[in-house]
């Protein structure tokens, strides 16, 4: 007897102009089960979900559903084969009700006039049966991250769907969330419901899947039963090769303090409440500082303010014994303080500009590489040259490639190169890993460890709890634009960071 | 109103000579059809005249009636240089600047109150022309800055009210000292009294194209064409000003003071529209007529199809300058017997309607000149 | 008084018309600057229609058909900055600022071809437009232009239709995501944005006087509705305030020289200019709490995410 899959992917291959991004992929998902699809950035997890939800079409490779072939070819297909999906980045519309959302697309209507009083019953009874608690009424912009996952977990179930996809779905959530969703889906997998779970977390898998199927670049690596496997294997079946999971550095030898921050607070956008409040640290020449905390709890904020992206409202900031509190970006930066920004796409890189005008963004403007207010385009043309060489820095045609073209993992070494090239004593680095794949994490990770035994200070901003437990020599929670707690990583665990990151705990002031 | 920066971005790429040569091509292929159509015109107008009555005479522009027409090319030609330049040169600093025809009509106050009234030499007139121009590009760029007002909504503001300003100043209820009631226009330089130096020297131009209103003001213009592009291409002020105009967010982030660039931006777009006018008006081309207050000079608008045809290059809006002249001066030589000579504004708005999509073409010359094999890595598949 | 409130009307009414046009084309994602340019092609196809069409016709049907070939007019012209935007991915605003610039120059080849004079000016009878209500003396583009205010809110908040729209203007990428067609969802908007643009243009040129010039276009009063549907904060009956208020200014400029406001000794220039001082006064305070669809003016690529 033939296994029963509801869903199969077979020999699937979908490209972009100039790559190939998924190549002669097969996934099969079994009725009632949870199905993980593990893959690094960039491996085609996320087309291969697009194909199958019917956003791309695929030039090779059939869907079959129970055994029989279906066409998807768009959201609406596969809304009628029972496919749904939790997207990655949520498909919410920030000013419509959570109700208007979870309708949208399949509004209950009678001559095109809406009808929404039987939607809010259906609504009102799935949102009971599951537990996923929503206001139907609460503009989405209004309601916390949480709430608006499980906004996307009742559209996909007001639409009666079977087959669930989550892409992603972790990210935002802290680690005690995590385990409430993992709760609500082995939930949905004994109401018969079939799960695709895609991540590149090892530990959820590990925890919640029956199977996975792995990826690598772009092609097939494997399917493996997650009852007879390791984490170890995983991650060689993800990498190809065996994988440094810990990061080699000596203990850190803190010198003198070269930022102290004494309760800044920063304003929030809207005129809503102070986005970081009472913020009160030092760090070190010759230690690595790590922001831990959720999306979205004052640390962007923050660093706009150590900055001076943003103006900060109280308190003071010293750097190198002077107060820089109200000084300009570009007096900051003279002074020594280098920022690996967070969005390298909005503030890291002007991605029109070449290569080689990118490389001088921060310094353009010394004698070095201007006479007279002509820039010296032969200076700015042989630094940008070491800089790619010294950095392994790839891209098509050099010094003059348009950094757009570039490859993120290419783009992120060119910013990491040209703030550490300028010698700083503070490198403020801001999720300087997200979206890159292993080999340009390892490289980044070595880059900043390196900067730290050269005995500067370095204060790094992550999500990642991983990165932050491997790299830091010091943990600062935030939690609601306030530090809530210091940790030792060699003493704490992920689990007690979690606490902290979610609001369940808080130590007190002076410890 | 949240304007698309993206298409703005790829405006203002400044090009290596390969992707020149790309936009050069696809200037030419809007033109193209634009003259195809307008020929379509013509013939469902009148199908007997159509190509020596019409297209013919649209095509030869000045030529047809040379040196005289050739003459008021370069004559107007000056002044859409120079709103060309403005709208060029908001675009390559990430602005659209639609109110360079209210910039052009504080410039053409600024130059007629020097000239007849202050009985001021021509250049100071062309100083104060731009200054007023600049300082009407200045209120959208505070406002876009200090505001985050779209700089599109509030330029087309201000082109109504400095026209109705203007308009109120010179006219006066009839009794304003610029205003010459006997024509309805603004007292004409060339014959006014005491007015010896107020209008640009024409170094015998008029005489060899047999007009008189060919100034040196075409070379003016080219000059400071020349200047924009160095500036642009080869200072840090260039450097800055483009940094803003692609990646507001990334200047500020490398220490940029990217509010006071952006005002900046407005008030040098603000000048150049407002030297144009000086150009034109000091030249003597024609007089202001303080009576129309229900259309914004159409110089202002010529200028966003003279940028895009250059695709916002400085030196590229001297020759889609001289194109558009060409054509609506031959646009004038239309026997109006058969033909409107709107024709020819008809055929640059179908160009310039073409070029705000001319981003196609430039992507499909590119792929076919490199056979379609070139694989640009699209840069961001992760995630 | 009762002129001041007749000129208010006649001219708030067209305000409101263009206005709840962009409103529309907005709320669909698009950005339609070329309102002004789809005034006067509605503008320049109905007094075609009307000197076209026999006379011997019934006054009814004259108003009918000539304002239809307007609203369907706007539509085809619309189409042009649709396929810009749509399926090319121009920029919105270059693209719209073309269709101004190119329908000023088509209406005026059009009446040019048309007019007996040769001239741009046609000449037109707007009688069956007209209607006395107690010495009131008003168009039917009055009562046609509530009606619409109340389908457009109607259709807006209380359809299938509108809340598609909508969300194809804050967020293509979510509505697609749902199976959306946004490309279809867009053209809806820009489409009743050219139908509902052109019937404005045509109440703005017909009710007050018999002869236009088509070289002077509508005089900028397609980009005031721009200003006039953004105080109106993109909702019906705000729009609704805002046109009328803006309209007092223009229906001054018209009774300035005939009633009290002589004495003042303001010139028409001044009335003029109020309408757009106030917008931007207006602008100036409520541009911290915009209420501009989210997704407005960015190209939507099937192909990104």
């Amino acid at each position: 007897m033939a296994e029963d899959y509801v869903i199969e992917m077979l020999h699937i291959t979908k490209e972009f102009p100039g790559i190939k991004a998924n190549d002669d992929i097969t996934l099969q998902l079994r009725r009632g089960e949870v199905h993980a699809l593990l893959g690094e950035n960039g491996a085609g997890k996320s087309t291969l979900m697009s194909v199958l939800f019917g956003l791309y079409q695929p030039e090779q490779g059939t869907i079959r559903k129970n055994g029989k072939e279906v066409q998807i070819r768009d959201p609406n297909d596969a809304n009628a084969l029972g496919i749904g999906m939790v997207h990655q980045h949520f498909k919410l519309v920030e000013c419509f009700s959570v109700l208007d959302n979870i309708i949208l697309g399949v509004e209950p209507n009678k001559l095109g006039f809406l009808q929404k009083a039987e939607a809010r019953k259906k609504v009102m009874a799935l949102s009971e049966k599951y537990g996923l608690r929503v206001d139907p009424d609460a503009l989405v912009s209004d309601i916390s991250v949480g709430m608006q996952q499980r906004v996307e977990i009742l559209k996909m179930l007001y639409r009666d769907n079977e087959i669930l996809i989550f892409d992603e779905p972790t990210a935002v959530l802290t680690p005690q969330e995590i385990d409430e969703l993992m709760e609500i889906m082995r939930g949905f997998k004994k109401e018969g419901k079939s799960i695709l779970f895609i991540t590149h977390k090892l530990n959820e898998i590990m925890a919640v899947a029956d199977r996975c199927t792995v990826l690598r670049k772009g092609k097939y690596a494997g399917v493996v039963d997650i009852a007879h496997t390791t984490k170890e294997e995983l991650s060689r079946l993800m990498v190809g090769r065996d994988v440094q999971l810990q990061v080699e550095k000596a203990p850190a030898k803190p010198g003198e303090v070269i930022l102290d921050v004494q309760g800044v607070t920063v304003p929030g956008s809207n005129h809503k409440k102070d986005a970081v409040r009472d913020v009160s640290f030092q760090v070190r020449a010759g230690e690595i500082v790590c922001l831990a905390g959720i999306e979205g709890n004052g640390q962007t904020e923050f660093v706009y303010g150590l900055t001076g992206l943003e103006k900060v409202s109280a308190g003071k900031i010293t750097f190198c014994g002077q107060d820089i509190t109200h000084t300009s970006i570009r007096q900051r930066s003279k002074d020594g303080m280098s920022h690996i920004p967070e969005d390298r796409h909005k503030h890291g890189l002007i991605l029109d500009y070449s290569l080689e005008n990118n490389m001088v963004l921060q310094r353009y403007w010394q004698s070095e590489f201007q006479n007279h207010g002509f820039i010296r385009k032969d200076k700015v043309r042989e630094y940008s040259d070491r800089l790619i060489e010294q950095y392994d820095v790839r891209s098509g045609q050099g010094s003059v490639t348009i950094a757009r073209s570039m490859s993120g993992g290419n783009q992120q070494k060119a910013i990491i190169a040209r703030e550490i090239d300028r010698d700083p004593k503070l490198l403020v680095a801001v999720q300087p890993t997200r979206g890159l794949d292993v080999g340009a994490i390892e490289y980044i990770h070595h880059q900043i460890v390196a900067q730290r035994d050269a005995g500067k200070a370095v204060l790094l901003v992550s999500l990642e709890l991983d990165e932050v437990m491997n790299l830091s020599d010091r943990i600062l929670v935030m939690y609601e634009g306030e530090v809530v707690g210091e940790f030792d990583p060699k003493t704490t665990t992920v689990q007690e960071l979690g606490l902290y990151m979610a609001g369940a705990r808080k130590q007190g002031k002076g410890e | 109103m949240s304007g698309s920066m993206d298409k703005k971005k790829m405006l203002s790429r400044s090009g290596t000579g390969r992707s020149a040569f790309v936009s050069v091509l696809a200037a030419l292929l809007c033109i193209l059809i634009g003259l195809v159509c307008g020929y379509l015109v013509l013939l469902a107008i009148n199908a007997e005249h159509a190509w020596a009555d019409g297209f013919v005479r649209i095509l030869k522009g000045g030529f047809y009636d040379a040196p005289y027409g050739v003459g008021r090319t370069l004559a107007n030609a000056a002044p859409l240089v120079m709103t060309g330049l403005s709208v060029a040169f908001a675009f390559k600093t990430g602005l659209f600047n639609i109110g360079a025809a209210g910039q052009y009509t504080l410039g053409a106050y600024g130059a007629l109150y020097c000239a007849i009234v202050l009985h001021l030499p021509w250049y100071v007139g062309l100083i104060a022309s731009a200054v007023l121009g600049g300082l009407w590009g200045a209120i959208p760029g505070l406002f876009k800055a200090y505001l985050n007002i779209n700089e599109v909504i509030t330029s087309i503001m201000f082109n109504w009210i400095g026209l109705y300003l203007v308009n109120e100043i010179i006219y006066g209820n009839g009794t304003g000292v610029m205003y010459d009631s006997r024509n309805t226009r603004t007292w004409n330089l060339r014959r006014m009294e005491g007015a010896e130096g107020v209008t640009i020297p024409d170094f015998g131009l008029n005489d060899m194209f047999q007009t008189n209103s060919t100034t040196i003001a075409i070379f003016l213009s080219i000059v400071v064409a020349i200047l924009i592009w160095v500036i642009l291409d080869k200072t840090t002020f260039g450097y800055e000003l483009k940094a803003v105009g692609l990646n507001k967010h990334a200047a500020r982030y490398a220490g940029i003071n990217e509010k006071k660039n952006l005002v900046l931006s407005m008030v040098i777009a603000g000048a150049l529209a407002g030297f144009g006018a000086g150009l034109y008006y000091l030249s003597g081309v024609s007089e202001w007529n303080p009576l129309n207050s229900t259309t914004l000079p159409a110089m202002g608008f010529n200028g966003i199809s003279v940028a895009l045809l250059a695709s916002s290059n400085p030196i590229g809006t001297i020759f889609s300058a001289l194109f558009i002249s060409h054509i609506t001066v031959g646009g004038s030589f239309l026997s109006t017997r058969y033909y409107p000579t709107e024709v020819a504004d008809l055929i640059s708005g179908i160009i310039i309607y073409l070029c705000a999509f001319s981003m196609l073409f430039r992507g499909k010359i590119a792929k076919l000149l490199s056979g379609g094999k070139r694989a640009d890595k699209s840069g961001e598949k992760e995630g | 008084m009762l002129l001041l409130i007749k000129y208010t009307l006649l001219y708030g009414i067209v305000l409101m018309l263009v206005a709840l046009g962009g409103m529309f084309s907005e709320h669909s994602g698009i950005i339609n600057i070329a309102l002004e340019g789809i005034m006067v092609i509605g503008g320049v196809a109905g007094v075609l229609a009307l000197t076209l069409l026999p006379a011997s016709m019934p006054a009814w049907m004259i108003v009918v058909v000539s304002i239809l070939a307007a609203a369907v007019a706007g539509m085809v012209y619309s189409l042009l900055l649709a396929f810009a935007s749509i399926n090319l991915k121009a920029d919105q605003t270059i693209g719209g600022t073309a269709l101004n610039l190119l329908a000023t120059a088509v209406a005026v080849v059009l009446s040019k071809y048309f007019s007996e004079s040769g001239s741009a000016k046609l000449n037109y009878s707007n009688r069956p437009f007209l209607f006395n209500i107690g010495g009131l003396e008003l168009s039917v583009f009055v009562p046609l232009g509530l009606v619409l205010l109340v389908i457009s809110f109607v259709v807006m908040y209380k359809t299938r239709l509108g809340l598609r729209l909508r969300a194809c203007g804050e967020h293509p990428q979510a509505a697609a995501s749902v199976g959306i067609n946004v490309y279809k969802m867009r053209y809806t908007g820009v489409l009743i944005s050219g139908a509902l643009g052109a019937i404005g243009g045509m109440a703005y040129i017909v009710p007050p006087v018999q002869t236009w010039n088509f070289e002077v276009g509508v005089a900028g009063a397609g980009f005031l509705a721009l200003a006039v549907m953004i105080f109106g904060q993109w909702k019906p009956f705000h729009i609704f305030g805002a046109a009328m208020f803006f309209a007092v200014f223009k229906s001054l400029a018209n009774i300035a020289d005939s009633t009290f406001l002589a004495n003042l000794g303001w010139s028409s220039n001044i009335y003029n200019m109020m309408p757009f001082i106030a917008s931007m006064i207006i602008l100036a305070f409520t541009s911290k709490n915009s209420m501009a669809p989210k997704a407005e003016g960015i190209p939507y690529d099937k192909g990104s995410r």
